[in-house]
């Protein structure tokens, strides 16, 4: 419990750390922070007003003095509002989030088992066909940038073929809450798939050292002087060696496939969190984008938490070994 | 009942930045174990005790070059007929402790050795039982992982795998290892008694202290060659009964013999002392 | 079987590499002008002898343009990579002076790796308000943390080292032995890192500039031109789309063998 406790402090210490860093790094931009507010409004604001909007919202006010009055702002659930969606902030991620979710979910769970597996297969028997197959590939996805091959997937299955959708949640025109499921899931199944096939060259190539090392250690020659195959080895070993490992990974990359997701729902025009960053970070709206920093933040963490007490749940050798 | 004939290993080494030699592990080694003795096979690190056990088995990484042939009760054993008979005919005890598998309970590891010699999932959880039963390892040592076991009990979960297989023939790789006189004691009394159960059981160990007590036959390996194989009981007096100076050498280096190393042949160094 | 060797693989992949780069270089010298050079009688032209592999909409070369997203590239990858080594270096070399450094450090280490990559980009990006300088910050301050981690660690390792500990005690000066002892372990893990690094870095400089932070859309980088061709797609400009990112994978996978290669050969 006690190692739990400090894992969840360590982590609010994190937390602060990054509003700290993103916060400055605001503080930093050498763009007009009433300008960011007003938006295209600007050229009407005289300087009087301009300078109202200042005093009305801290902007002349020293940066610590501005840093405190946001986190005392945070602090009591509220984020700012946000003058490109007009909205406040805590809305447009939670609308944002859930559409993100089920991409996000989906294409993790589906490069996790596939990746694994993939990899599995792969390290069993070093130098195969299937070996030099699944290899290559995973090394030809792990240098391949994400928007590229989210364009290629649009040029080939949307334009060229026309099996998917070319864009958005939904056809254009219709509300959201008319699409249907099945819709919204032929919407889906592109973005999905590009994202995961780039995070299972990951996890796939983790799997494979494991493996590899695995089917050269002690153990597997132990098994082998028993009569057992490659398969037995495989199976019965390499299982139980190569998933603690991809489990870990799986939860530890999920920074890495938020930024994914942001390339693919830009390509795609997905409305989920992604695109929102974008659309905040090229409209200069401050306070969208500190939140959306905070939150993927606290979403990558808890990935990562989740990652190091899986490890010493699962692994006998830390369970046993601690108490 | 097992017969090595002329038997010559060559590794693969890089010399220097792309050029590969083939190093000579084992030469021109011609060998016999009889059904139920134990037949030590003796020498300093580096004489290709462990390359001479792993060509028995047929565990030899691939690029590994072979000559010669081997014999088991009679008929030849080739590569495909090794990977029949390994686990079920022949079994060997590794020489690490790292050959458990450190995630899998003892009594699952030895189920599975049992399962891989024929058993079906049943009976093989019983022979377990049996077997761990056999090398006094409790109902705890049973389920518990590698870590939380003693070098001895690992040792013995070790035999105990290699005793579930019923194998004809057991290789012990140095079983000897890192442990205290009265655990070593234990290993090689249970060695002693598989031979008496009329297998045949090549013990590998560096040391001829050891290795005495309970071998009926002795080789002495040398960088890769036989020496000489001698009865046990030549091993005494003066060691005038043993034909080579290498291994008189051996004998009389011993510390009850006197530490004399005043050989014309060099001794190495980590065979005595150890 | 011939089993190659692993030291001559390094060598070829790093000598077919260096011609790459050369000609990279070398052929951002010769076509100064037919980057920008716009043919109003050839807009969005397919791939033809004559257009070798087409043109965008205002009859640019696309060839051209994709030579130079390239080298800028990896310009931006060289400095980033380089940067970052640096950072990761001179971090993990204060890290071990105090106790309290060292948390702080790692504490700085935590916070940078829990916001993804992409958004941190984004917000160096937006502070220091985009050009290549931008770009090439950003790149470098996001990508230090995983290289320091390592480094910190080797030389909390070295620290311990009963060499170190001996060449302390007989007077050695700490300049010697950071110069004697520790920095001939740390270089091999520095260029590994730095190598490791570089893929990572043109691949984030091209989404970073895909997504419109940093680079002026007039500047012909990798990014750029591909944002340029997502307007053209539905229209079945295939070229567009396909032809950069082709040779910006070509690129990141000759680095990612180059580096691999070399791991394998030191």
């Amino acid at each position: 419990m006690p190692r739990i406790a400090m894992r969840l402090g360590r982590l609010a210490l994190v937390l602060l750390c990054v509003a700290l860093v993103s916060f400055g790094l605001m503080m930093l931009s050498p763009i007009d922070p009433v300008d960011a507010y007003l938006g295209p409004q600007v050229a009407q604001v005289s300087p009087e007003q301009r300078a109202l909007i200042a005093e009305r919202w801290g902007f002349d006010a020293p940066p610590a003095v501005q840093f405190g009055h946001w986190l005392r702002q945070l602090a009591s659930g509220d984020l700012g509002w946000s003058h490109v969606y007009n909205q406040p902030v805590s809305e447009v991620i939670g609308q944002r989030f859930q559409r993100s979710i089920v991409l996000l979910a989906s294409a993790w769970l589906v490069s996790a088992l596939l990746g694994f597996a993939l990899g599995v297969m792969a390290g069993a028997k070093e130098g195969s066909p299937l070996d030099k197959m699944i290899s290559t590939y995973a090394y030809l996805t792990a240098s391949t940038p994400a928007f590229w091959l989210a364009m290629l997937a649009v040029l080939l299955f949307s334009v060229t073929l026309g099996w998917a959708p070319t864009c958005c949640a939904g056809p254009a025109g219709v509300l959201d809450q008319d699409v249907t499921l099945t819709t919204r899931l032929h919407h889906l199944v592109l973005p999905v798939a590009t994202l995961a096939l780039l995070g299972i060259a990951n996890i796939t190539l983790h799997t494979r050292t494991r493996m590899l090392a695995l089917m050269r250690s002690d153990i597997a020659i132990h098994a082998f002087a028993q009569g057992a195959g490659r398969f037995d080895v495989a199976w019965r070993h390499g299982l139980r060696h190569a998933s603690l490992p991809a489990v870990t990974l799986a939860f530890a990359s999920l920074g890495e496939l938020f930024g994914g997701s942001i390339l693919i729902e830009q390509v795609f025009a997905y409305p989920g969190l992604g695109q929102a960053t974008v659309a905040a970070g090229l409209r200069s709206d401050i306070p969208l984008l500190l939140g959306i920093a905070l939150f993927t933040a606290l979403f990558v963490s808890i990935g990562n938490l989740v990652a190091d007490t899986l490890y010493g749940v699962i692994d006998p050798r830390l369970t046993t070994g601690g108490s | 009942m097992f017969t090595i004939d002329q038997l010559s290993l060559q590794l693969p080494m890089y010399a220097s930045w792309w050029k590969r030699e083939w190093a000579t592990c084992l030469n021109d080694v011609s060998l016999t174990f009889a059904t139920g003795e134990v037949h030590a096979l003796v020498g300093a690190s580096g004489a290709g005790k462990s390359l001479l056990a792993y060509a028995m088995m047929g565990l030899l990484p691939a690029q590994a070059r072979l000559q010669g042939q081997l014999y088991y009760q009679g008929t030849l054993l080739d590569a495909s007929r090794q990977r029949r008979l390994r686990g079920r005919e022949l079994a060997l005890i590794p020489q690490s402790l790292s050959a458990l598998d450190p995630l899998v309970r003892t009594q699952r590891q030895v189920a599975w050795a049992a399962q891989r010699a024929g058993h079906a999932t049943e009976s093989a959880w019983r022979a377990s039982q049996q077997a761990l039963d056999h090398y006094q390892l409790n109902a705890r040592a049973q389920q518990a992982y590698a870590h939380e076991l003693s070098g001895g009990m690992a040792r013995r979960v070790l035999t105990a795998m290699a005793h579930v297989s019923q194998a004809r023939l057991v290789i012990a790789d140095e079983p000897t290892v890192g442990l205290d006189p009265h655990q070593r004691q234990r290993v090689l009394t249970a060695l002693r008694e598989l031979a008496d159960q009329g297998k045949t059981v090549v013990l590998i160990t560096h040391d001829l202290r050891h290795a005495l007590p309970i071998a009926d036959q002795v080789t002495i390996l040398r960088d890769g060659k036989s020496i000489e194989t001698a009865p046990a009981c030549a091993f005494q007096g003066a060691g005038t009964s043993l034909s080579s100076t290498y291994s008189q050498a051996l004998w009389r280096a011993l510390p009850d013999n006197g530490f004399t190393v005043s050989m014309a042949q060099p001794v190495d160094k980590e065979t005595v002392v150890a | 079987m011939i089993t190659p060797q692993p030291r001559l693989r390094a060598m070829l992949s790093l000598s077919i590499t260096a011609v790459f780069i050369g000609g990279l270089i070398a052929s951002q010298w010769l076509l100064t002008d037919s980057v920008q050079r716009m043919q109003f009688g050839a807009r969005l032209a397919p791939p033809s002898l004559e257009h070798w592999l087409g043109t965008d909409a205002l009859g640019r070369e696309l060839w051209a343009r994709t030579l130079a997203g390239l080298a800028l590239s990896f310009w931006v990858g060289c400095l980033a990579a380089l940067l970052s080594t640096l950072i990761a270096l001179s971090l993990a070399a204060l890290a071990t002076l105090s106790a309290r450094l060292d948390a702080l450090v790692s504490l700085l280490i935590d916070t940078l790796l829990s916001v993804p990559h992409l958004i941190l980009l984004m917000l160096i990006a937006f502070a220091l308000g985009g050009g290549t300088q931008a770009v090439i910050i950003a790149v470098a301050v996001t990508h230090w943390p995983s290289l320091a981690r390592v480094l910190r660690a080797e030389l909390w390792q070295l620290r311990q080292a009963p060499y170190v500990h001996i060449s302390r005690a007989l007077g050695k000066s700490r300049w010697f032995v950071l110069h004697g002892h520790l920095l001939p372990h740390l270089l091999p893990h520095c260029l590994v890192g730095a190598l490791l690094l570089f893929p990572h870095a043109i691949l984030h400089e091209a989404a970073l500039t895909f997504l419109g932070f940093g680079l002026s859309p007039s500047q012909p980088a990798i990014g750029v031109l591909l944002a340029e061709a997502m307007r053209y797609l539905n229209g079945g400009y295939w070229w567009l789309g396909v032809f950069p990112g082709l040779g910006l994978l070509l690129m990141v996978l000759m680095f990612e063998r180059l580096s691999s290669q070399l791991r394998r050969a030191l």
